[in-house]
């Protein structure tokens, strides 16, 4: 083999230093349904087992198998979990998807392709350097059935990228150990063909290349999980025992976690039974139904959904605020609207989960920002959702909920029990005259409940129809009236019972930034950037609805704040115009919403403009 | 106020039951149905019911959607809970409840519009998972509360109340529940409280989705002459295919039948339904027997009434769920919740 097929670019923009360790990004273009994502998989978390911290993110279609996919990995000494918005290293594993993926990547960066198969086409830019190996024609010389020869090619490229990025083979290889356990023919399949990429790369290309990676020991401590998987343990631990659920992407991991965890922890010893129920509905309408028969039952109940499951639902998440009825709703957003697209992230359903349902209507929602706090949030949704007998609706997104993300280890406060709010148990009910489901003894708003078949003394009637605080059917208008005014004490009462806002403050006080959600990573960086020209942000990020207090505050405090979200109209930037008391003059909007995660990149850029705009004015 | 209360008589020699309680104990609130309305004879027949098969008020969940039919469980069982859920979605709300809760009798009530209409999709559904429950139609061909329009359940050539004819093919329940594979479907007349007593009781006490198509006239929109749900049309179409006896578990049989003319089906209480046939060649534990029995007695314009199938034999929703007979709702946190420890250990899968 001739040595040094690499074609260097004219521009050379690395240089090696300290620097260039651990900060890349590797964008891998495959077509889905080859097995890709296992190899993409495994490369990322290998990168993680060397200490360095590493975020992916999945570019998938909404198809099983044929059409162009993407996985991008970050490798970020810093820890930033947002795509950096630019590549690195293109593996382009996808002949129709070739042009688009050639300019995408960075000036100075490098392209990796099969070249059993020479593409001249990839010559075009000469400010990158491409990258050939022989990935089909090595697979196929060295495996003899079809199927290992277009999954091995996977490995074979990440043996390639181990070579170039000077990753230690051990890892990899103990991380196939890991994987697939007692399949020994895989594993050594695995291992072969991650060795031919690897002595491909070693024999023929300069390695390794300016960026590399190096043990670190910065993710002790860490775990890579996504925001479905996190949400689903937050319901184990919550103590959740009814899951209805309608399958709509990007949700559905949701309830397929909980269902694998429950059945490894919640089984009857004695009977094997079920300590739970979960229940694959006909559609959203019924899984909301279900979710709210069984929170009125006394169960803590949840489903899972997507944007237009919430169109679905709308009017069973009224009924639940006026009968006053405790469950907890997952949105996993991804981009509408209508079917939009299933497989992008977006945040799109603000306005629409705050007051989803005809009539006056407005609901708890929380919005976690990564899967660390989609575990925490779960959790309290559920407190919450009994503290207040109301539906309560954790917002996460596709970003949050599918992809990986490295958080730190999910700690169980050991001294947790439920918060059930107040449920009327045999010994008061037995000590009452009468009881009456809608009376506000104490002046928060919130009434008792009774759980269904505990006492006689304990029935009441729940219904959507008008009814008073006896929880009589009623059309008086006083009587109506009464109730409904009640509801905005308890609204009150939620604003100091919801997780208060993430506050932030920098040196100056002259702008700020506000967000919800899985905004805060690019935020992060965008204001470090910042930071470094001069430029000092201070940072508000809304975890809930209703507003507190705080929000108030921070907001009155702040002439010019920046409200970044990821959808096309604002809904944020509305919802805390109409919520608050704040001047609208004194929110900029900033929206990013084409379902890609945002990046800090476009993010500083975007700013910037609006500063000098500003300045211009 | 819109909420009347019944006044409360009591008597000394009210008659009352094993649990020392009186009818008037499992009655509700006043009807503000029409006077004469079907539905009120339902109600009176599902207390009658309830207090001969001595439910614990509170323990008995009654359920319903919106329409005439779904007010009704507010005039019974006021010490039972009731939950007056959306339009045609009373069958998910039982679900849930059901899962929190398999201990508890559940009784919805629902009309056609309710239940063939918007909630087709979850009548069907329930049925599917034979949710333990009893499922009452109320069905009077037509929109009551919304003042008389056509609803699935009417005839072709049925006229509504200014003489239009119906032009569009109706759905039967008790064709489409069978078909889907309920486990209990029967139809009936409000008009036929002695029919109808035992079969909600046997529904009552049946493990499974039991169906009762109760043909209900609406006195004020549709008992017309050109109506075939009126009270005169139905009672003159009428024909009783099953003749049914609900014994409660450890109660004497007080009547006797002709040796070989009943069949016995054990229910999973200990009770027994003892149905004697009307028609020879019906079988009601036969699926296609019963399927093209109603058939053809529509096609004759008949009404076929009676337990018209019942299967004893299968798995109701909690078994198939497999969920433990503990209900879930009264489960311990700590019997739920994991624990930090295997919080820390799982989470080694995702170094």
């Amino acid at each position: 083999m001739k040595i040094n097929k690499q074609m260097r670019c004219k521009q050379k923009r690395f240089e090696v230093s300290t620097a260039s360790h651990n900060n890349f990004t590797v964008k891998f273009a495959n077509v889905n349904g080859t097995g890709s994502s296992s190899a993409n998989g495994l490369f990322m978390k290998s990168i993680f087992r060397m200490g360095i911290p590493v975020v992916g993110k999945n570019y998938f279609p909404s198809n099983i198998q044929g059409l162009p996919t993407w996985y991008e990995v970050r490798a970020s000494e810093h820890g930033y979990l947002a795509p950096s918005g630019g590549v690195d290293i293109m593996v382009a594993m996808n002949a129709e998807t070739y042009a688009k993926d050639l300019g995408e990547v960075d000036p100075g960066g490098y392209l990796l392709y099969d070249s059993t198969w020479p593409r001249n086409i990839l010559m075009a830019r000469e400010d990158i350097t491409v990258l050939g190996v022989p990935l089909a024609k090595m697979c196929n010389e060295n495996f003899d059935n079809a199927r290992a020869r277009t999954l091995m090619k996977n490995t074979a490229y990440v043996g390639s990228l181990a070579a170039l990025l000077n990753m230690e083979v051990a890892v990899i290889e103990q991380l196939l150990l890991d994987i697939f356990g007692s399949k020994t023919n895989l594993i050594e399949a695995n291992k072969s063909a991650l060795q031919l990429g690897y002595d491909y790369a070693k024999a023929n290309f300069i390695c390794p290349l300016p960026f590399t990676t190096k043990r670190e020991n910065k993710t002790d401590g860490y775990i890579m999980i996504d925001g479905n998987a996190t949400a689903a343990l937050g319901c184990l631990y919550a103590g959740a025992t009814v899951g209805s659920w309608y399958p709509i992407t990007p949700s559905t991991s949701l309830m397929d976690s909980f269902t694998s965890y429950c059945d490894f922890f919640r089984k009857d010893e004695a009977t094997g039974k079920n300590k739970y129920a979960i229940i694959q509905a006909e559609d959203e309408l019924a899984a909301i139904g279900i979710a709210l028969g069984a929170g009125w039952n006394g169960s803590r109940s949840f489903t899972p959904t997507s944007g237009p499951g919430i169109s679905l639902m709308s009017e069973f998440l009224g009924f639940g605020y006026y009968a006053e009825i405790p469950t907890v709703v997952f949105d996993v957003q991804r981009t509408g609207p209508s079917t939009g697209m299933p497989t992008r992230t977006q945040q799109g359903d603000i306005l629409a989960c705050a007051y989803a349902s005809h009539g006056d209507t407005r609901h708890v929602c929380l919005y976690p920002s990564n899967p660390e706090e989609a575990f925490h949030f779960s959790v309290k949704a559920f407190d919450l959702a009994d503290q207040l007998q109301t539906p309560v609706i954790v917002l996460s997104d596709l970003d949050i909920g599918m992809n990986d993300w490295m958080i730190k280890d999910l700690k169980w406060d050991k001294n947790y029990n439920p918060n059930n709010g107040k449920i009327l148990g045999v010994e008061e009910l037995e000590g009452m005259e009468n009881f009456h489901r809608y009376l506000d003894k104490d002046g928060d708003g919130i009434p008792y409940r009774t759980i269904p078949g505990v006492h006689p003394k304990g029935s009441y009637f729940t219904r959507g129809s008008g009814h008073n605080k006896l929880g009589l059917y009623t059309e008086d208008a006083q009587e109506y009236q009464e109730l409904v005014d009640r509801l905005l004490v308890k609204w009150e009462t939620a604003k100091n019972l919801v997780p208060k806002p993430i506050i932030d403050f920098s040196d100056s006080n002259d702008y700020a930034i506000l967000c919800i959600g899985s905004c805060d990573d690019a935020i992060r960086e965008a204001r470090d950037t910042l930071t470094k020209k001069g430029l000092a942000f201070n940072y508000l990020r809304i975890t809930a609805f209703p507003f507190s207090k705080e929000v108030e505050e921070f907001l009155k405090a702040h002439e010019k704040i920046f409200v970044v979200e990821q959808n096309r109209d604002g809904q944020l930037c509305k919802l805390v115009a109409m919520e608050t008391g704040i001047h609208l003059e004194k929110l900029d909007s900033i929206r990013m919403y084409d379902g890609i995660p945002i990046c800090s990149r476009n993010l500083v850029q975007e700013i910037l403009n609006r500063l000098k705009e500003d300045e211009a004015a | 106020m819109s909420y009347i209360k019944k006044p409360k008589i009591l008597r000394d020699n009210a008659k009352r039951n094993e649990l020392g309680m009186t009818y008037t104990d499992y009655e509700g609130s006043m009807s503000t149905l029409c006077a004469g309305c079907g539905h009120d004879a339902i109600t009176g027949a599902i207390i009658e019911t309830v207090f001969d098969l001595n439910i614990p008020p509170h323990r008995m969940i009654k359920l319903s959607g919106i329409g005439c039919s779904s007010k009704t469980p507010a005039y019974f069982a006021n010490q039972s809970h009731g939950f007056n859920a959306v339009h045609g979605r009373m069958p998910s709300v039982a679900t849930g409840a059901q899962s929190a809760n398999s201990q508890m009798y559940y009784i919805g009530v629902s009309g056609d519009g309710d239940t063939l209409s918007i909630g087709i999709g979850q009548f069907a559904h329930a049925i599917r998972r034979n949710l333990n429950m009893l499922y009452i139609i109320e069905n009077n061909g037509v929109y009551g509360l919304t003042k008389g329009q056509f609803s699935a359940s009417a005839d072709i050539g049925s006229t509504a109340k200014k003489g239009a004819p119906n032009l569009q093919t109706p759905i039967d329940p008790c064709q489409m529940a069978i078909s889907l594979g309920a486990t209990f479907v029967a139809r009936s007349f409000s008009g036929d409280r002695e029919q109808l007593v035992p079969l909600l009781k046997s529904g009552l006490m049946h493990r499974g989705f039991a169906l009762i198509d109760v043909i209900s006239p609406c006195v004020t929109f549709n008992d017309h002459e050109g109506s075939t749900k009126s009270y005169i049309h139905t009672r003159e179409h009428i024909n009783e295919a099953v003749y049914t006896d609900y014994i409660h578990p450890l109660s004497e049989i007080k009547v006797d039948y002709p040796e070989g003319s009943t069949l016995e089906v054990d229910l999973h209480n200990g009770g027994k339904v003892i149905l004697s046939k009307a028609h020879k060649n019906y079988s009601p534990v036969n699926r296609s027997d019963a399927i093209r029995s109603v058939r053809e007695s529509d096609d004759r314009g008949e009404i076929l009434t009676g337990l018209l199938y019942i299967d004893e034999s299968q798995a109701d929703f909690i078994e198939n769920e497999n969920t433990i007979e503990t209900p879930l709702n009264e489960l311990s946190y700590q019997n739920l919740c994991p624990g930090s420890e295997k919080l820390a250990k799982l989470q080694q899968r995702y170094k």
